[in-house]
């Protein structure tokens, strides 16, 4: 059984046992290498880093866009029992350079290109990483060519595989946080493993099967994507940004691959259904059709259901904190009088789950409260933040640590959970998890805003849209388009508002506090 | 400034950036690296050009070369009609 086994030595195993056959390809670039290269070339990055002074426990970060390179990474970085820490390369460099800082990686895998702008964040930090940079190139493995170059400048002697211990971290994935702040996400061998785990028993992956890589490597959607195939000899189709956001393309590209599982926001879904023209193609090696990370609306699920009639359709549900916690399989035919979207499901095994009031006490079936989650697959805590570390987990009276999700669901008749809404201010557009607090702290460094808050209101479809009311100094109103360009050179652009909104002075409560709900009533 | 221009504009001012001064708005203003279109938006923005034209973009004509500004909106336009 595969759960036995840690997760570098499950990889390492199922790169011996299907040394011939394909590992990752990506289509954009037609690379495509086996598990017998897959395990060669992350032997020698485990070397060099090992070299360059990476040990067990360290952290080393990836600043790399999608791509074969960016899967070796992951697999020669845990092989030195460091933990890999992707970042965005598409957010601000500032961002990414923060994080690296936050968590004082001891190395930083970066493409080349993307180099220079983060050597110049990172120096604004004061801080100076040692920098492997993967060379420009279209096609062979850009890892290689880096390898051999610094063996040529200083050879790296052969080590050996760490064994990392079960509460070892594997990876630290950063998420919005509500101060202005990403936090990070600390996640073990056994959180890894225990998810890795079930999504085997749940999905019983073969070997044949082809697995879409479509989310960025610093969602927890990766873990899935990454790992399940990878353990198991299955074959991994990385699908790089560009790629990953064109409908036409990408429905060419799952139909080329011949692709059986695919896993992404409901969003790209969508997408798919409305822009791909599905009918073109021929996509019937797609057994199964997972989605996570927000609300899929019951008429753009049918859309996508009439196109795609055979797979099996799941809906993953979990923060970061938990990765997928509760799965909901959606029947082959939904009622025609549906409108309200499919439950979150029922809790992923070993995982369990309870429902509270506000106080912590447990609420009736069919009452609203706050799911919590216990559990192998619940993270250690955050990154150096013990306040939200305290914050984020309750104890119960037999000492057993819970994580508050801080959604509100309510349990069904049939023992599933569903969705109502946040007891905070995270709210998710398209898939992406976002602290509105954290929009706000971008948008007050701004020297003509006075103060500013930031609300979700409702878009089409049962999305959110992103509304920024601000008060600015004197008459030295910005335009709107020098606001989103303010906004997309310091924070991710899916945390970009969709509308900007101006005010003498917020409105306030009677407490003094900003009053959100009167934004939020203003639409 | 060109009806297709006009059109494209208008639509971008409406849907896009409400509130904002027409005249901030111009033909080389940056529209994808400004934050003003999402990866989202522009796909919506595709579909209103092949609506309003009744002209079909293919994948290699939806590149930020085409959608990058009002401009190069506007000779991608063009160029479509004229192929009709």
């Amino acid at each position: 059984m595969t759960r036995a086994l840690g997760l570098v030595e499950s990889l390492t195993q199922s790169c011996r046992r299907h040394a011939e056959r394909v590992a990752v390809r990506d289509p954009e670039t037609h690379t495509t290498i086996t598990y017998g290269e897959l395990a060669e070339t992350s032997d020698r990055l485990r070397d060099r880093l090992v070299h360059v002074g990476v040990r067990p426990g360290d952290r080393v970060g990836l600043h790399l866009r999608k791509s074969v390179d960016s899967i070796i990474a992951i697999l020669g970085v845990l092989k030195t029992g460091a933990a890999y820490v992707p970042v965005d390369p598409e957010a601000p460099a500032s961002r990414a350079a923060f994080i690296l800082d936050d968590c004082s990686v001891r190395v930083v895998i970066t493409d080349a290109d993307l180099a220079p702008r983060l050597d110049g964040a990172l120096a604004e930090f004061g801080v100076a990483p040692a920098i492997l940079r993967l060379p420009d190139a279209d096609t062979s493995t850009r890892i290689r060519a880096a390898l051999v170059a610094a063996q040529e400048a200083d050879a790296a002697p052969v080590t050996a595989d760490a064994s990392p211990d079960v509460d070892d971290l594997a990876y630290i994935l950063y998420t919005s946080g509500s101060t202005g702040r990403p936090k990070g996400v600390r996640l073990t061998h056994r959180a890894a493993a225990s998810f890795i785990g079930w999504c085997r028993d749940e999905f019983s992956p073969s070997r044949d099967d082809v697995f879409s890589s479509h989310a960025p490597l610093h969602f927890d959607l990766s873990i899935h994507d990454v790992f399940v195939p990878l353990v198991g000899g299955a074959r991994l189709v990385v699908i790089g940004e560009d790629l990953g956001r064109d409908p036409l393309r990408l429905a060419e590209a799952i139909a080329a691959e011949s692709i059986s599982v695919w896993y992404s926001t409901p969003s790209i879904l969508n997408l798919l259904a409305l822009y791909g023209r599905l009918d073109r193609h021929d996509h019937s090696a797609l057994r199964l059709v997972l989605f996570a990370g927000e609300v899929f609306p019951i008429p753009q699920l049918r859309r996508l259901k009439e196109h795609w009639p055979h797979p099996r359709y799941y809906n993953l549900y979990g923060p970061t904190e938990t990765n997928v916690c509760t799965y909901f399989e959606i029947p082959e035919t939904i009622p025609a009088d549906r409108t309200e979207p499919f439950p979150i499901g029922r809790m992923c095994p070993p995982l369990r789950g309870r429902v509270v009031d506000g106080e912590g006490g447990p609420v009736e079936r069919g009452r609203e409260g706050e799911l919590l989650v216990s559990g192998p697959g619940v993270m250690d805590g955050y990154w150096n933040l013990p306040e939200q570390d305290a914050r984020a987990f309750s104890r119960d009276a037999e000492g057993e640590r819970w994580y508050r999700t801080g959604d509100l669901v309510v349990e069904d008749e049939q023992s599933n959970y569903v969705f109502h809404g946040r007891r905070d201010r995270m709210v998710k557009r398209h898939g992406y998890r976002i602290e509105l607090g954290e929009i706000e702290a971008g948008l007050a460094s701004h020297p003509a805003v006075r103060e500013v808050a930031v609300v979700a209101v409702a878009g089409p479809d049962h999305g959110v849209r992103i509304k920024a009311c601000l008060a600015v100094e004197g008459d030295s109103r910005p335009s709107i388009i020098a606001l989103k360009q303010f906004s997309v050179e310091r924070l991710p652009r899916y945390m970009v508002p969709d509308t900007f909104e101006f005010l003498e002075a917020l409105p306030r409560t009677s407490t003094d506090k900003i009053d959100y709900q009167s934004l939020v009533a203003d639409g | 400034m060109g009806d297709e221009m006009r059109v494209v504009k208008e639509y971008i001012l409406e849907t896009f950036l409400q509130g904002e001064a027409p005249e901030n708005l111009t033909p080389t203003t940056e529209l994808i690296r400004s934050g003003i279109l999402d990866s989202l938006a522009t796909l919506d923005l595709v579909a209103f050009i092949e609506g309003k034209f009744d002209i079909e973009l293919e994948a290699h004509d939806v590149a930020a070369e085409n959608l990058g500004t009002l401009e190069s909106i506007e000779r991608l336009v063009r160029r479509k009609l004229s192929q009709r």
